[in-house]
């Protein structure tokens, strides 16, 4: 490397770029001069051409939030609506097509519009925080995936609500969804928007992975990045390797055996049903870790400010990560138990799903630890994550119930395993989704959520959950099979259906406590500081809410735990402030590397997406769309691409080394 | 305290439901399964006492060293990593223990050694089940719907496979359920210890019905049941009166047997359920409706009414010619 363009970490003695943790964040910047120039630098343009060309990870991971949540809402009022339908035996409220619908939209959107992206939506709002730069990698390709997020959104409900949702189950097994059995346009609107939601996951996980490999904070080694981000990291490879099948089996070729009659899993031209659910459960399995392994990330997090101490094994807690990442690649088969396969094959996947709980059962044993040694503060947040361990570990242990053949084949596809799903993802999704809002609002607002009305929000939810879905274990191994509409009265189920429909309206209770919380903490709540939680983590030496470009001067890490290392956090400083420049760092010990501009706002994002939407939701009608689609891609493209006039980056001011001399 | 968790089991069995419970096996298999049950059951709640339990054990014990102003004990990075690699083994043992007992209970999903079975073939339907018992000679083969009726005490081969979408077998007190995928056979095996009706129902999600899908498997003592199968292989019998034969004469006439078959007569449809001992089961529309008069006209009226989407068409008969019909098909025993 050139000696010239070396970028070196300021010495800590250089006097006006030490901040005081303690003090507000504007007396700690580089210098007055500076600032002004950054907020200028990255000044959003004002109204709704600013709104709809913004390219700042704060503001498009809080409409991800947002957006997310309400797609949340939405598939929660049909979980309702189904609790009411099977509240009796033989209630009438529904019919069969209605509630085929019902469960469909909510599982399709629970999972592809929830449950991920919202996770995805957390990490693009705190990865550049945590890591300490300035914004995530591929700023314009961020705005892009919420955009194409949002339209995939809009298409589920919008054909829900016109009574053509897709109706074959989240899952959509052939030859159910296929073309001679699902006739109409539903199950095209289900594949379609698996292939929004796929490319949006898709993005995101490039973006930050990007971040977390390249943008570090100096000093910031692989060791000692946050555990939320090493989660968030393992997540985004796995999505990498899980969604591209389900994006190609939906969008090639249930799509084209829907569309343009090929015959992939038409069993009597030659194609194969089973190859549908390999394809699908390969991404499907993946899936739940998908979406449980960041709010181990978040847990982790709130148990290590909320105890006061690191957490406990910190090798041993990103070993488990990273494990649990790569096992879930070989658990698919265990939704598959019933299928037509060798009972060989089928040991392995007993073994491998009876294993997972191992890496699982680490991370537990070291909260619990951490908890021990430490010195809890038992807050909003911290009642979550204890709630998340209460209530997860019997999804788990469930879990390794059904890794058994017998046993699942017993229970395969009856309401015992509606419970342990839902104990496995209310418990390790929502619990600690919940736990991560009351922690992290201060920072996204700047002012603080109600404990009062938290801690109510947290036992209503915790009942409700409870009895909305311990119930449901009895009911299947009563005999109770999934996804039926009605049920007779002599199969005596009625009883606890009754339980699990009340448990229903107390968690809906417990959510309208939450959004009456954050709607009065938004404007009213108390002021929140830098650092409400005296917590040890990056995002908290940035201002609450931060400016748009997050750190004025670069922080530098010097332990897991910066911020409660010493008083002063040590920065590094030399990135332009008259452009948007993050600081690139070499992927091992985030040794400074070289400088990288960001682009600005740009509207190209939204047309890009726009132009998929067109291509996409026409395909459902015609594939003369992918056609124009091509053309309007191409379009976007170009504009999005279009040189800018910048100058190669070895032109760059050296204004590092200035600064060091 | 073993007696008092074996108490604890069987009122929790008691407590099941009346029809199909996994945890009141009547067959081999449905045993291995309740029993592997049970076992995960009492490690999995003294796994999660333990956890839980200790997990508010450390926060009240650091809860209360906090108020104290106490600090942690110096040994505290060693005692709990002694802790977390102790609970850590023991996982592993424990898993360990339940992968051997798990597969000790998978060999009873073998089939069990023996040459002469009887074989049953089942295809799933949207949304019903036909059943035909094998038999070398062709007309000694009987086809029916919706009942299994099996021999207590033998191992009976289901040959599965499914004419539409993918279904699932599962009758919970006698075996796990097996899909019936499309493309593919396979084959399980049913025994009943003990002679009863036992109810099952579609398991896997196929569309409209899918929640009236049942079946019954009817285990009969061997005599009783070689005698139900010797008359069932009996054709029709003709109309014993004229009602009777106007009702014969009303099947035909309408669309009847354009799905039905009923041996006997010219009707051969193979769309819908074999009807030629209709007479003779306990329920009609896949274990729906009890097999009454007024079931039956109710059905055949209006099937949509009772199951929405299902493929049977409503049929505008007038008043004398549906009695005349029910009074028919009420001779099918």
């Amino acid at each position: 490397m050139n000696p010239a363009r070396r970028f070196e970490v300021v010495p800590v003695q250089a006097g006006t770029h030490i901040p005081v943790k303690a003090e507000p964040a504007a007396s700690r910047e580089a210098g007055p001069a500076d600032v002004a120039e950054l907020e200028c630098t990255y000044r959003p343009p004002t109204g709704v051409w600013g709104w709809l060309t913004t390219v700042d990870h704060k503001s498009i991971g809080k409409r991800y939030i947002a957006t997310a949540f309400l797609w949340f809402l939405l598939a929660g009022i049909n979980a309702l609506l189904m609790r009411l339908q099977l509240v009796r035996p033989e209630n009438g409220l529904f019919g069969p097509d209605a509630y085929n619908q019902l469960f469909t939209v909510h599982g399709t959107a629970m999972m592809f519009l929830f449950a991920v992206p919202i996770m995805e939506a957390f990490s693009l709002y705190l990865v550049p925080l945590m890591v300490g730069t300035r914004n995530v990698a591929y700023p314009r390709l961020n705005a892009f995936g919420y955009w194409v997020f949002l339209i995939g959104g809009l298409l589920l409900f919008t054909s829900f609500y016109l009574n053509t949702g897709p109706d074959t189950g989240w899952f959509a097994y052939v030859p159910l969804s296929g073309p001679q059995y699902a006739p109409g346009k539903r199950v095209d609107v289900w594949a379609q928007l698996v292939t929004f939601t796929e490319i949006a996951a898709l993005v995101a996980s490039v973006e930050v992975i990007a971040t977390v490999f390249k943008q570090r904070a100096p000093g910031m080694k692989l060791n000692r990045i946050p555990l939320y981000v090493w989660s968030v990291l393992v997540v985004s490879f796995m999505v990498i390797f899980a969604m591209p099948a389900v994006a190609m089996a939906s969008t090639m070729m249930l799509a084209m055996d829907r569309l343009v009659a090929t015959h992939f899993f038409n069993p009597a031209e030659g194609g194969d049903a089973l190859l549908w659910q390999h394809l699908f459960w390969w991404f499907g399995h993946p899936e739940v870790y998908i979406m449980f392994i960041p709010g181990l990330g978040f847990v982790s997090e709130i148990i290590a400010t909320f105890s006061e101490r690191p957490i406990f094994a910190y090798p041993l807690m990103v070993l488990a990560l990273i494990t649990t990442g790569v096992v879930a690649f070989g658990l698919w088969v265990h939704h598959m138990f019933a299928a037509p396969l060798s009972l060989m094959g089928r040991s392995f996947f007993t073994a491998t799903s009876v294993f997972i709980a191992i890496p699982t059962g680490t991370q537990i044993f070291c909260w619990i630890a951490t908890i021990w040694s430490g010195r809890p503060r038992f807050t909003t947040p911290m009642l979550f994550a204890i709630g998340f361990i209460v209530v997860f570990v019997i999804g788990g242990l469930s879990g390794v119930m059904i890794a058994s053949v017998p046993f699942d084949l017993q229970v395969h596809d009856t309401f015992f395993i509606v419970a342990h799903f839902h104990y496995v993802i209310l418990g390790g999704v929502v619990f600690p989704l919940f736990g991560a809002f009351y922690y992290w609002f201060p920072k996204f607002t700047g002012r603080m959520l109600s404990e009062k009305l938290g801690k109510w929000h947290f036992w209503t939810f915790f009942i409700g959950v409870n009895a909305t879905f311990f119930p449901m274990h009895i009911l299947g191994l009563d005999g109770m099979p999934r996804r039926v509409y009605t049920y007779l009265p002599e199969t005596g189920w009625g009883g606890l259906n009754l339980l699990a429909t009340v448990g229903s309206w107390i968690i809906a209770v417990s959510v309208i406590l939450f959004l009456l919380n954050v709607l009065r903490s938004w404007r009213r709540g108390a002021v929140a500081g830098d650092d409400p939680w005296r917590a040890a983590t990056l995002e908290w030496a940035a201002s609450s809410p931060p400016p748009t470009y997050d750190f004025a001067d670069i922080p530098v890490v010097g332990s897991r735990t910066p911020l409660w290392s010493s008083a002063d956090l040590p920065v590094a400083t030399g990135l332009r402030s008259d452009r948007r420049e993050v600081l690139v760092t070499t992927v091992l010990d985030a040794a400074p590397d070289n400088r990288h501009e960001h682009p600005a706002e740009s509207i190209w994002p939204l047309v890009m997406a726009l132009a998929m939407g067109v291509t996409f939701i026409g395909a459902i009608f015609t594939p003369w769309a992918y056609v124009v689609g091509f053309v309007l891609a191409g379009i976007a493209f170009a504009g999005w691409a279009w040189p800018r006039g910048v100058k190669p980056e070895e032109q760059l001011r050296p204004t590092w080394v200035d600064r060091a001399s | 305290m073993i007696s008092l968790m074996l108490a604890l089991q069987s009122v929790l069995a008691a407590g099941a439901a009346r029809q199909q419970s996994v945890l009141r096996p009547a067959g081999p298999q449905a045993d291995s399964a309740a029993r592997l049950w049970w076992i995960a059951f009492w490690i999995a709640a003294a796994v999660y006492a333990i956890t839980i339990g200790t997990l508010l054990w450390a926060a009240w014990r650091a809860h209360r060293r906090v108020r104290t102003g106490a600090q942690p004990p110096s040994s505290a990075e060693r005692t709990m990593r002694r802790a977390v690699g102790g609970a850590l083994g023991v996982t592993v043992a424990i898993l360990l223990v339940f992968i051997s007992y798990d597969i000790g209970a998978g060999r009873s999903l073998l089939a069990p050694s023996r040459s002469n079975y009887l074989t049953i073939h089942v295809t799933g339907h949207q949304w019903w089940w036909e059943v035909e018992y094998a038999d070398t000679l062709p007309h000694d083969r009987v086809t029916t719907a919706n009942e299994i009726h099996i021999p207590v005490g033998e191992p009976v081969r289901v040959e599965l496979s499914a004419h539409d979408v993918i279904h699932s077998l599962w009758v919970p007190e006698l075996a796990g359920k097996r899909d019936l995928v499309p493309g593919y056979h396979q084959a399980v095996w049913l025994q009943a210890d003990t002679a009863g009706v036992y109810r099952g129902q579609c398991a896997e999600f196929c569309g409209l019905q899918h929640a009236h899908m049942a079946l019954y498997v009817i285990a009969d003592p061997p005599d009783r049941f070689q005698s139900w199968l010797a008359s069932q292989r009996q054709p029709a019998p003709a109309p014993g009166d004229s009602v009777a034969a106007r009702g014969l004469r009303v099947f035909l006439g309408a669309q009847c047997p354009l799905c039905h078959s009923i041996a006997g007569t010219p009707a051969y449809g193979n769309v819908g359920p074999d009807l030629t001992h209709l007479a003779s089961r306990n329920t009609i529309a896949a274990g729906t409706l009890a097999n009454t008069r007024g079931n039956l006209g109710g059905w055949i009226t209006n099937p949509r009414s009772i199951k929405p989407g299902t493929t049977m068409p409503p049929s505008q008969l007038e008043p004398r010619d549906l009695q005349a019909l029910l009074a028919y098909l009420e001779t099918l025993k």
